[in-house]
């Protein structure tokens, strides 16, 4: 029997508990421990994307990060963008601009494009193209995608001129 | 089973003692994009990680006495968001803002892309290029390693994170009036490894219409970023003209040794490519100065 360690992590705004051997991947701890299902595991070769999460305020892939080195971190999943069942405007916008298909990459996709946003309220094209640079879809071309992120964008200025959100 | 313990260490001392107690079975961990893979792959093992991006001193990027200084916890998007850098020594932003994709940018560390030793970083090749030092301690003390000598083959790191732990990055600033630029061939823009890279570091000297320092570093066309070195003596031989770069871009393609590869392209494509882009850079260059 290998020895478990606990660790504390703040998960979509509230601290968790988990025990985890040594050498889980957070990837895992978020799927397996909490049932945070919503991160995909994709290639897990940090080649996809789609295990993406905000980690201290910055995209990154969960595949590549021992459960360990997030001890203390403050992470948001897929599942902490919506706020009491309201969906995040980037999630809205890529519903009613089609930028979803089978939805694999659409998680890490919303996460990337999260962490744009909130560096960089006023996007360019060119600006989505990078950010989304490291998450691959083989469904929608990605145009669709910018454009989402875009009016998602926009939508957030609009809705708070200042161009910040309170998010935790 | 992988790695059995995982330590923060709070100083630089603290993390040599636990890799000391380690006996060989620690590693230094610090963004871990190539090190966990390597781990998952059984590529390489070990039973205790050092993470050292907890510890403060290894923080930062700053200027001081004409030398520019990195620590070793900075990531990739650090550096290429960096204004003294973008300022100083633009190569390196740029190349820094071509490793991996965002989120690796976000994790993974400049001295992590020297210490994985790839003759394709895109980091570290514009530190070939800055002729960039590395800071490394262990038990037996401290020392400064010149980035050509931070390499023992592909792969193969002269430094050793088992026992050492790499401190610091620096260089002089390329001084007043220098420019610097990274250029990159690749068949996609994020998430691959390039087909060719380079850095140059030009000083003109405005008096003679000459260039006073030529600094070329390439990749990946040899084992390390590889520094050309009669290019840049090519370069500093006379009067600047077309002829002169066209000359020194034809040097370079030579002592150029890129090898022929499924992925990369045949070695004479590549060896015409170094001389294109390198005439393209350096016309850039002079174009900017």
């Amino acid at each position: 029997m290998e020895e478990k360690l606990k660790i504390k992590l703040k998960v979509n705004g509230a601290w968790r508990e988990v025990e985890t051997l040594p050498d889980r991947i957070l990837l895992d701890l978020l799927r397996e421990e909490l049932g945070l299902t919503g991160t995909k595991k994709g290639c897990e070769a940090g080649e996809c994307g789609a295990c993406t999460v905000i980690m201290n305020g910055r995209a990154v892939l969960s595949c590549l990060i021992p459960a360990l080195k997030a001890d203390g971190a403050e992470i948001m999943t897929i599942e902490g963008l919506a706020e009491e069942g309201r969906l995040h405007p980037l999630q809205k916008a890529f519903l009613e601009k089609g930028a979803v298909q089978c939805g694999y990459c659409t998680p890490g996709m919303l996460l990337a494009a999260k962490a744009l946003l909130d560096e960089n309220p006023e996007p360019s094209v060119e600006d989505v193209k990078r950010a989304i640079s490291g998450n691959l879809c083989r469904c929608t071309g990605y145009t669709k995608i910018i454009h989402a992120v875009r009016s998602a964008a926009e939508t957030l200025r609009g809705s708070d001129p200042e161009g910040a959100r309170t998010d935790p | 089973m992988n790695w059995k313990a995982y330590q923060k260490p709070g100083s630089v001392t603290e993390a040599i003692a636990l890799l000391e107690q380690a006996a060989g079975r620690g590693r230094v961990i610090a963004g871990g994009t190539d090190l966990v893979l390597q781990l998952r792959q059984r590529a390489r093992a070990a039973d205790l990680l050092v993470d050292v991006t907890g510890i403060d001193d290894l923080r930062g990027i700053s200027e001081k006495d004409g030398w520019i200084s990195i620590g070793a916890v900075a990531t990739h998007a650090e550096v290429a968001g960096s204004l003294l850098i973008r300022r100083e020594a633009r190569a390196l932003a740029e190349g820094c803002g071509h490793v991996g994709a965002p989120q690796i940018r976000n994790m993974a560390t400049l001295m992590g892309n020297v210490i994985s030793a790839q003759p394709a970083a895109d980091g570290a090749v514009p530190l070939a290029a800055l002729e960039a030092e590395i800071r490394v301690v262990s038990i037996t003390g401290k020392r400064w390693i010149p980035i050509e000598e931070a390499y023992l083959g592909v792969g193969r790191s002269a430094i050793d994170a088992s026992c050492e732990v790499a401190t610091e990055i620096r260089f002089r600033k390329p001084g007043d009036g220098a420019q610097t630029r990274f250029f990159r061939l690749s068949k996609r823009k994020a998430l691959t490894l390039p087909v060719l890279n380079g850095a140059v570091s030009i000083l003109p000297d405005p008096s003679s219409k000459r260039i006073s320092r030529a600094r070329i570093a390439l990749g990946p066309v040899a084992a390390k970023p590889f520094r050309a070195r009669r290019t840049e003596a090519c370069l500093e031989s006379g009067e600047v003209s077309p002829e002169l770069i066209e000359a020194a871009a034809r040097i370079a393609a030579e002592e150029a040794n890129p090898r022929t590869s499924l992925f990369r392209g045949s070695a004479p494509y590549r060896k015409d490519m170094v001389r294109l882009f390198l005439t393209r850079t350096i016309r850039e260059i002079l174009a900017a100065v």
